[in-house]
């Protein structure tokens, strides 16, 4: 994967097979602490113990659970390569939530990329999920949540072509927001 | 900054826009296929520019642009199809924004298909 955000959209993936209604992305990015965490949190219908244990080992998971596939291996190995952690915690019946941190300034870290394009791109494929993406930096912190962006448009679609327009300029302006602009 | 009133006022648009769909039951439909196939290939420009062409010559209310799903031609995105009621339906593909006026213009508004553009011109 050439940026995480395609991880993010691949993780996201196994979120809404597994017919979760509500999906949490969180990124949270410091240069104080030189660390990146990305966490995906469903209410999907979650794994036992056994099948978390075997979707961290590509070898095992490909031959078995072909749903879940090289996906997380490789989000997993984007988060150790630079030193940093990875973490699935699921729950039969209740979701799961998978986090990787990263250590920013190692030589192996890969860019984050587009990451408002995988959330936006998320809510235009999957309109009836909810999606919650919380970006924060040093500089401060935005919240995306569908569900309230929902109670204001009562009943138009999200994946109208305009609102969608509207989602995409909020993270984008947001972000700047939180950047400084200095680095977009 | 983006705002939740400018929300509403576009879910009061959008909601307008359909009430014009049902009263004029003769309306043009430009389908812009968006499905991940479509959008990796760059149908969401497209779009914007059927919107915007559309909205320039003042004929929101005769042609409705919509989005539908991956129509199996994966190679030929994007794709976008106009139905004309009482004519056959039409199929465009590779569109790019460039390719959205004379589009509009030869086919919406003067009823010539831009056979040049179609998916029988471009597979031959």
């Amino acid at each position: 994967m050439r940026e995480l955000s395609l991880n993010v959209m691949d993780v996201a993936q196994n979120s809404v097979r597994a017919n979760a209604g509500l999906v949490t992305i969180t990124v949270t990015e410091s240069d104080k602490s030189d660390s990146l965490t990305i966490s995906i949190a469903d209410d999907g219908c979650g794994m036992t113990e056994e099948q978390v244990s075997q979707v961290i080992d590509p070898f095992f998971t490909t031959r078995t659970t072909r749903k879940v596939g090289l996906g997380v291996p490789l989000f997993k190995l984007s988060a150790e390569q630079t030193g940093g952690s990875f973490d699935i915690k699921s729950e039969l019946g209740k979701g799961t939530v998978t986090t990787a941190s990263y250590v920013k300034s190692h030589v192996d870290m890969t860019p984050l990329g587009d990451i408002n394009s995988t959330v936006s791109i998320l809510i235009r494929c999957n309109p009836d999920i909810d999606f919650v993406f919380t970006r924060t930096t040093d500089k401060g912190s935005f919240t995306l949540d569908t569900r309230e962006l929902r109670v204001v448009l009562e009943g138009v679609p999200l994946d109208t072509p305009d609102v969608l327009e509207w989602i995409e300029q909020y993270l984008k302006e947001n972000t700047e927001n939180i950047y400084g602009g200095a680095e977009l | 900054m983006k705002s939740l009133a400018e929300l509403k006022a576009i879910r009061d648009r959008a909601r307008a826009e359909i009430d014009l769909r049902k009263e004029n039951p003769n309306a043009a439909r430009v389908l812009v296929g968006m499905a991940t196939c479509g959008i990796a290939a760059g149908a969401r420009p497209v779009l914007n520019a059927f919107v915007e062409e559309i909205a320039k010559r003042g004929l929101t209310e005769d042609i409705t642009v919509t989005q539908t799903g991956c129509i199996g031609i994966c190679q030929y995105e994007p794709v976008v199809e106009i139905e004309i009621p009482g004519e056959d339906k039409v199929t465009y593909v590779k569109v790019a924004p460039e390719m959205v006026p004379k589009i509009v213009n030869d086919h919406l508004v003067n009823k010539n298909v831009v056979t040049e553009y179609t998916i029988g011109a471009i597979s031959k």
